[in-house]
């Protein structure tokens, strides 16, 4: 039950997100989501494509280094005090979140939640002992 | 309105006729080989070679018949396979940084070490070095050759000597301006460096006491001596040396300002040309290759410098004979001088193929800024890294930085790029841009 992101390596100058995203638009790739970690001289963008295979692929032969990583993803009502309910079972647990983001869908009314936790296994059964709900790719 | 007087330290060797010296070198150089090849295997088996025996080097005109010494060949012997001298005689020893890493050793005996503080006293006499003179001394102490030589001269002289070492900038400041140094000894670029702070610490150059200095282990132009004695009021003069040699004060120019004398009752230089090897008439520019004449535990014969320069047998007008080498201009291997430490970018490359995660893509740029050497090394992340988490990506710019740092003894500010972004070059590689002037 987990989701796939892809991360890429990339400089700190410009140009190079425009390289990525236009490397993905003109093979008519869809970004679901997309965020970037960023430090003075670089930075790692993160991101869920419609295809991420095709995206992975497209992106090694333009001399990307990319990576696949598997997210833990949940979803919760888009209320207040839901995104500090799921953050705090983690920290009750002491897992460590080593990144998270959120968006929320047009049309929807709960909110995504995407992390990165130091004992993915863990963390899994935790949220589904509490009953959260998990997301898969396709749900995305 | 110099307030240096330059005063001839040893006229009987410095102002000597040229057949007087070429006299006492060719004596000197018979016994060298003889020394050489009885005592030290590579030599034996270089001349052997060549078919060169000691009694076939009458004079210095036969200096031709003999191979070169490389730095490769000492390497080859390291540690200790080039001494002429037991190891037992052997007093001090100083070490530079060699191509890949292994250091290149330099043994002296206490034969050895009078004639180094016999050079360095002579250069330092050079910018005016009297009893009376405190010489503060801020080049390295340590294998680097740099401090103790310049500390070895001002002894002999009797000079006051404050070993500062190098670093820590204020206390420098202080320390020249409180134990009223006449002298300064350092890398130029550290001095202009020192020269610039002087008003940010709050000082005024007019409460220090310095008339001079002895600046080397560096090329430096015209332009940073003149910036120089504007900041720190004083003449500033270049000193040449090399560990393999003997270290500072195998040169040392006089208050002509033009030029370096080389202590040639020590030292026999030439000029080659580094294609063809052969030997170039004075003013030709090529590479400056010295025979030690005088030293006991590691003499070395022929040695190449890598420093292309031109020499000169002009009359000068301080009234010494001995032969002057220019400026050095360049080098005729690829080994760059950052902040007074030798860095050959194959030791560079060594360090980095020691950590996982980069490409052996790299480009080093040196620049000068605020008159330091800042070396920056733009590095490939390996390809085929799935990099998602920043503190993976720092902890392995961390580890080249420390690599690099570890194997050559300078800081570089690493900068990690993406693959394919450095520039390959067809033919020869270009690693090294060095934006100094």
């Amino acid at each position: 039950m987990l989701v796939k992101q892809l991360s890429v390596f990339m400089e700190n100058r410009p140009g190079r997100l425009y390289k990525l995203t236009h490397a993905l638009g003109k093979e008519g790739i869809d970004f679901v989501t997309l965020s970037i970690a960023d430090t003075k001289d670089f930075g790692i963008v993160r991101f869920i494509a419609r295809d991420n295979d095709r995206a992975y692929e497209v992106l090694k032969n333009e001399g990307f280094t990319v990576g696949i990583t598997e997210l833990i993803g949940v979803e919760v009502a888009d209320r207040p005090n839901a995104l500090a309910e799921v953050v705090s079972l983690m920290e009750e647990s002491d897992i460590n979140i080593e990144y998270l983001y959120s968006f929320v869908l047009t049309n929807h009314n709960t909110a995504k939640i995407l992390m990165r936790v130091n004992e993915t296994d863990r963390a899994v059964s935790l949220l589904q002992n509490k009953g959260i709900k998990l997301l898969s790719e396709k749900i995305l | 309105m110099s307030k240096v007087k330059d005063y001839i330290y040893r006229p009987e060797y410095e102002c000597m006729t040229r057949s007087e010296m070429e006299n006492l070198q060719s004596e000197r150089l018979r016994k060298t080989v003889e020394l050489v090849y009885n005592n030290c295997k590579p030599y034996r088996a270089k001349m052997d070679e060549c078919k060169i025996k000691p009694s076939d080097i009458r004079s210095v005109s036969d200096l031709c018949k003999l191979p070169f010494t490389v730095k490769h060949d000492l390497r080859e012997a390291y540690p200790f396979g080039f001494y002429s001298s037991p190891q037992s005689d052997i007093v001090e020893i100083h070490a530079s940084s060699g191509t890949t890493g292994k250091l290149t050793v330099v043994g002296y005996t206490q034969n050895d070490i009078d004639v180094w503080s016999e050079i360095a006293a002579r250069s330092l006499a050079m910018a005016g070095v009297t009893k009376d003179s405190v010489v503060h001394v801020a080049y390295g102490y340590g294998l680097f050759t740099g401090g103790l030589g310049a500390h070895y001269g001002a002894q002999k002289i009797g000079a006051g000597t404050v070993p500062a070492s190098a670093g820590n900038t204020i206390r420098q400041l202080t320390l020249l301006r409180d134990f009223g140094a006449t002298h300064l000894c350092c890398t130029p670029s550290y001095a202009i460096y020192l020269g610039t702070e002087i008003q940010k610490a709050g000082m005024n150059i007019e409460d220090f006491s310095l008339v001079g200095g002895a600046f080397g282990a560096e090329p430096w132009t015209y332009q940073m001596r003149s910036e120089l004695e504007k900041l720190l009021h004083i003449d500033a003069l270049d000193i040449y040396g090399l560990s393999e040699i003997s270290g500072p004060g195998v040169a040392m120019e006089c208050m002509q300002k033009h030029g370096c004398h080389i202590q040639e009752d020590h030292f026999i230089p030439e000029i080659i040309d580094p294609e063809t090897l052969e030997p170039l008439p004075f003013g030709c520019e090529g590479e400056l290759v010295f025979t030690t004449i005088t030293k006991t535990g590691q003499p070395l014969i022929r040695y190449r410098t890598r420093d292309l320069c031109t020499l000169s047998n002009e009359k000068c007008a301080c009234g010494r004979t001995t032969v002057k080498m220019g400026k050095v201009k360049g080098r005729s291997d690829d080994m760059l001088i950052i902040r007074g430490v030798n860095v050959f970018p194959s030791q560079i490359e060594a360090a980095i193929m020691n950590v996982s995660g980069v490409s052996p893509h790299y480009m080093i740029y040196v620049d000068r800024i605020n008159n330091l050497d800042v070396m920056e090394i733009d590095i490939e992340l390996d390809g085929n890294l799935t990099p998602d988490k920043v503190s993976d990506v720092e902890a392995i710019k961390k580890k080249v930085e420390t690599e690099v740092n570890s194997y050559i003894g300078v800081g570089a500010k690493i900068r990690l790029c993406e693959k394919g972004t450095i520039r390959r070059s067809e033919g020869k590689a270009v690693r090294v841009i060095d934006r100094r002037e």
